[in-house]
C-alpha cells in the first residue's frame, strides 16, 4: 500500500519558544485581521500587538527574533490559543512558517483546528515545556525533530516522550487530517440518521 | 445506569465511528455568520461540491455590522462590505436561508436561533463560533467549529469529532438581589479555571440552575468555553417547553406534544453516570466583577484583588501579565476603579432580560459625566421588544446611546471600539487583550446591571446600592 501523501509522520526544524500561560486567540490574531474573506496575508499579523508599538516600531519578542526567523516547530505552555474559534490564530501561525506545535496544554477548538490545517499538536508536562524552551533559547540553532508515529521529539541525540491524541495522531499519519473525503465517504449513514431525527422527520 | 443527555444526543446523531475515539457526528443545526465561512463557501466552490442539507443551516451577519448608520450602504468599512457582500452571495449560491441586513430576525447568531425557535432540545448545533456553547441552554449540544469544520459541515452536515466526556455542575443556594446568571457563571470560572473544562461538556444543574429563566441559562451555557469547556448544557423542563411554544420555526400543532415528548426523554436520566462532579453553594454571593485579562480572574465587587504571593505558583505568571496589564494593585478593592466605557449588549448579556435589568438600575440616573455608554440590543426583536417597553427612552434620556443590533463592541469588528488605554464595563464574555479594538484597552466583565451601576457612577459600583 502506497503512503497518502497527505501523511505527516514527523517535522524536523529549528524552535520557536514563546512563553506565557492561557495565550489567547486574540492575542495570535486580534479580531480586525479577521476581516478579511481569505486567510492571505495572516502570517505578517500574527502576534502583531504584542510585537509592534502604537508607532509601529518592532519590539523585543519571539516573533521578531532573528534567532528563531525559520523556525519549524512553535513551543508554548499552559492553555494556549483559549478562546475564539478563528481558525484564523492557526493559519497565522502557519503562514508566519510554523509547522507543528507543542506545549502543556491547548484550548480545544483552537486545537482541533490546527490539525484540520495539518498542524500536528502535542503535549507535555510543564516541566518538559521548560527544558525544551530552554534549550531554545539557549541553543536556537539546535535542531529538533517531532515523530509522530513515535509521539516523541528528539534533539541532539536525545530523545523525550510526548502525547498526542490517538485520533489525530491517526489522522496525520494516514493524511485523513483534512476531515472532508473521509467524512463524504458515509452518505448512506448521514441519511439515514437524516431520515431518523425526530426533529427533521417534524415529530 | 442511567444515561446523562449529553450521551443520549452523540449516540441520537452518530453517523459512524472514524477511530477508537473520534466519531462522525451529524449535526442537526448549523448556524453561519459572515467571518468564519468565505473560505468554506470557497473551498466548496472550487471542488464542485454542494451544501448537503441547506435545509439545516441558517445564516446571518451579525460580528461586522456598524450599529449606527447600519443600513447605508457601501459601508465605509470596505472590508466589511466586502465580507457583507460575500455572505449574501454565498447563501444565494449555495441556497441557505438568510437572515440578511434588512430581515426582521436579523441578529447575532445565538440570539436569533433561540428567539425564533431553531434551537431545540435533543439537537446538536454548531458553528464556526466559540460562543455556540449558548444553545446548550435548550439541552441540545452545541459547539464551536473553525472554518475547516465549516466547510465539512457545509458539504456533509457532520463533523469528525472526539466525544467528550461530561462533568456535572450541581448549583444550590438562592441568589441575593443584585445577583445575576453572569455573576453565577463568572465564579464557576473563577472556581475551576479557564482550562478546568477542557475536555469536558458542562451540565449545569442543581436548584439554582432550574430556577434561572431561559435568557439566564443562556448567559451561563455561553460562558462554558470561557472555563474551557467547548459545550454546555441544561436539561430541558417545563421553562424550556413554555419558552419554544408559538416561537416561529418550533413545532406547532400535534408537533408540538410529540416534540415534548422527545424532549423530555432526552433528559439526562436521575441515575445518569457523570465523568465529574463539581458543587457549588452560591448562598451570600455578591455580585462577580473581573479585573485581570482571562475571564477566570473574577473577584466579587466587595473584595480584593490577589497578591501573587498567596497564589498557586502556576497562576503567578498570567496575573502577573494582568497586573501589567490593566494597571492595578495588588489587594487594592476593585470597587471604586475609574471607567471610560459602559457596554450592554453581546450573545452573552444581549437580550430582553440584559436590558430590562439594566434599565431599571438607569431609570432616573444619567450616566457620569466622563463615561461613554452603549446599549446594543443583540437582535431587532429584542431592539422592538425594548422599544416598545420604552427602555429605548430610559437609556437615552440618561445617556446611554441606543444603536441597532450586532456584536459590536464585544470583539469589536466594527466601528465601536475602546480608544488608546481606556477601560470598559462590558456585560460581554470576554477580557482579553486587545479584546475591544485597541491593544491597551482594559476590559471588566460584569452584569448588565452591573454596568448600568458602573455607567452612572464612573466606576465600579455595588449594584445593589443602587437598587
Amino acid at each position: 500500500m502506497t503512503d497518502n501523501p497527505a501523511a505527516i509522520k514527523s517535522i524536523e526544524g529549528r524552535a520557536l519558544p514563546y512563553q506565557g500561560n492561557d495565550v489567547d486567540t486574540d492575542r495570535i490574531i486580534p479580531a480586525r485581521f479577521l476581516r478579511s474573506v481569505t486567510f492571505e496575508g495572516l502570517g505578517e499579523e500574527v502576534f502583531i500587538d504584542e510585537r509592534v508599538d502604537e508607532n509601529g516600531v518592532k519590539k523585543e519578542h519571539p516573533f521578531n527574533d532573528p534567532a528563531y526567523q525559520g523556525a519549524s516547530i512553535l513551543m508554548v505552555n499552559r492553555n494556549f490559543g483559549c478562546g475564539s474559534s478563528r481558525e484564523h490564530a492557526p493559519q497565522a501561525i502557519m503562514r508566519f512558517g510554523l509547522q507543528a506545535i507543542v506545549g502543556e496544554s491547548f484550548g480545544e477548538i483552537f486545537a482541533g483546528n490546527c490539525i484540520s490545517i495539518g498542524i500536528p499538536v502535542f503535549t507535555a508536562r510543564e516541566t518538559v515545556l521548560q527544558e525544551l524552551q530552554n534549550l531554545a533559547q539557549r541553543e536556537p540553532k539546535t535542531v529538533f525533530k517531532l515523530d509522530v508515529e513515535a509521539r516523541s521529539i528528539s534533539f541532539n541525540g536525545k530523545s523525550i516522550a510526548l502525547e498526542m491524541n490517538s485520533s489525530v495522531r491517526t489522522a496525520l499519519l494516514g493524511g485523513t487530517w483534512n476531515t472532508l473525503d473521509e467524512l463524504l465517504q458515509n452518505m448512506a449513514q448521514i441519511e439515514s440518521v437524516y431520515d431518523r431525527l425526530p426533529y427533521i422527520k417534524g415529530f | 445506569m442511567g444515561k446523562n443527555l449529553f450521551n443520549k444526543v452523540w449516540d441520537l446523531h452518530k453517523v459512524a465511528a472514524l477511530s477508537e475515539t473520534q466519531d462522525q457526528l451529524f449535526i442537526g443545526l448549523h448556524l453561519v455568520h459572515e467571518v468564519t465561512s468565505p473560505q468554506a463557501f470557497q473551498e466548496l466552490r472550487e471542488r464542485g461540491i454542494k451544501v448537503k442539507y441547506p435545509d439545516r443551516a441558517i445564516a446571518t451577519v451579525d460580528h461586522i455590522v456598524p450599529t449606527k448608520d447600519q443600513f447605508i450602504r457601501p459601508y465605509q468599512d470596505t472590508l466589511a462590505e466586502e465580507m457583507l457582500q460575500a455572505v449574501e452571495k454565498n447563501t444565494t449560491e449555495f441556497g441557505i436561508p438568510f437572515f440578511g441586513l434588512h430581515s426582521d430576525s436579523r441578529g447575532i447568531v445565538h440570539i436569533i436561533g433561540p428567539e425564533n425557535g431553531f434551537t431545540q432540545p435533543g439537537m446538536t448545533i454548531a458553528c464556526g463560533d466559540s460562543h455556540t456553547s449558548t444553545h446548550g441552554a435548550f439541552g441540545a449540544i452545541a459547539f464551536g467549529v473553525g472554518t475547516s469544520q465549516v466547510r465539512d459541515l457545509l458539504a456533509t452536515q457532520t463533523l469528525a469529532v472526539d466525544r467528550l466526556k461530561v462533568r456535572k455542575i450541581e448549583v444550590s443556594g438562592a441568589r441575593g438581589p443584585g445577583v445575576h446568571a453572569k455573576d453565577i457563571i463568572l465564579r464557576i470560572i473563577a472556581e475551576l479555571g479557564v482550562m478546568g473544562g477542557i475536555g469536558f461538556a458542562y451540565e449545569f444543574a442543581g436548584p439554582a440552575i432550574a430556577a434561572l429563566s431561559m435568557e439566564e441559562r443562556m448567559t451561563i451555557c455561553n460562558m462554558s468555553i470561557e472555563g474551557g469547556a467547548r459545550a454546555g448544557y441544561v436539561n430541558p423542563d417545563q421553562m424550556t417547553f413554555d419558552y419554544l411554544k408559538g416561537r416561529p420555526f418550533a413545532p406547532a400543532g400535534d408537533a408540538y406534544a410529540a416534540a415534548v415528548a422527545f424532549w423530555k426523554s432526552i433528559a439526562s436520566d436521575e441515575d445518569a453516570q457523570y465523568d465529574d462532579v463539581y458543587r457549588l453553594d452560591i448562598t451570600g454571593m455578591g455580585p462577580m466583577v473581573t479585573w485581570g485579562i482571562t475571564p477566570g480572574q473574577g473577584v466579587e465587587v466587595s473584595g480584593n484583588l490577589p497578591r501573587i504571593a498567596d497564589l498557586d505558583e502556576s497562576e503567578a505568571e498570567i496575573t502577573r501579565k494582568a497586573y501589567e496589564h490593566m494597571g492595578f494593585t495588588e489587594g487594592q478593592k476593585i470597587e471604586g476603579a475609574k471607567i471610560d466605557v459602559a457596554f450592554i449588549g453581546s450573545c452573552t448579556n444581549g437580550r430582553i432580560s440584559d436590558f430590562r435589568a439594566a434599565a431599571a438600575v438607569v431609570k432616573g440616573r444619567k450616566v457620569a459625566a466622563h463615561v461613554r455608554a452603549l446599549a446594543v440590543p443583540g437582535s431587532r426583536k429584542v431592539k422592538e421588544q425594548a422599544e416598545r417597553e420604552g427602555l429605548d427612552v430610559v437609556f437615552t434620556e440618561a445617556g446611554f446611546e441606543w444603536r441597532e443590533a450586532g456584536c459590536s463592541m464585544c470583539l469589536a469588528m466594527n466601528p465601536d471600539k475602546l480608544v488608546g488605554r481606556q477601560m470598559s464595563a462590558s456585560s460581554s464574555n470576554r477580557n482579553f487583550i486587545g479584546r475591544q479594538g485597541t491593544p491597551k484597552g482594559r476590559t471588566l466583565l460584569m452584569s448588565p446591571a452591573m454596568v448600568a451601576a458602573a455607567a452612572v457612577e464612573g466606576a465600579v459600583s455595588d449594584v445593589r446600592k443602587l437598587l
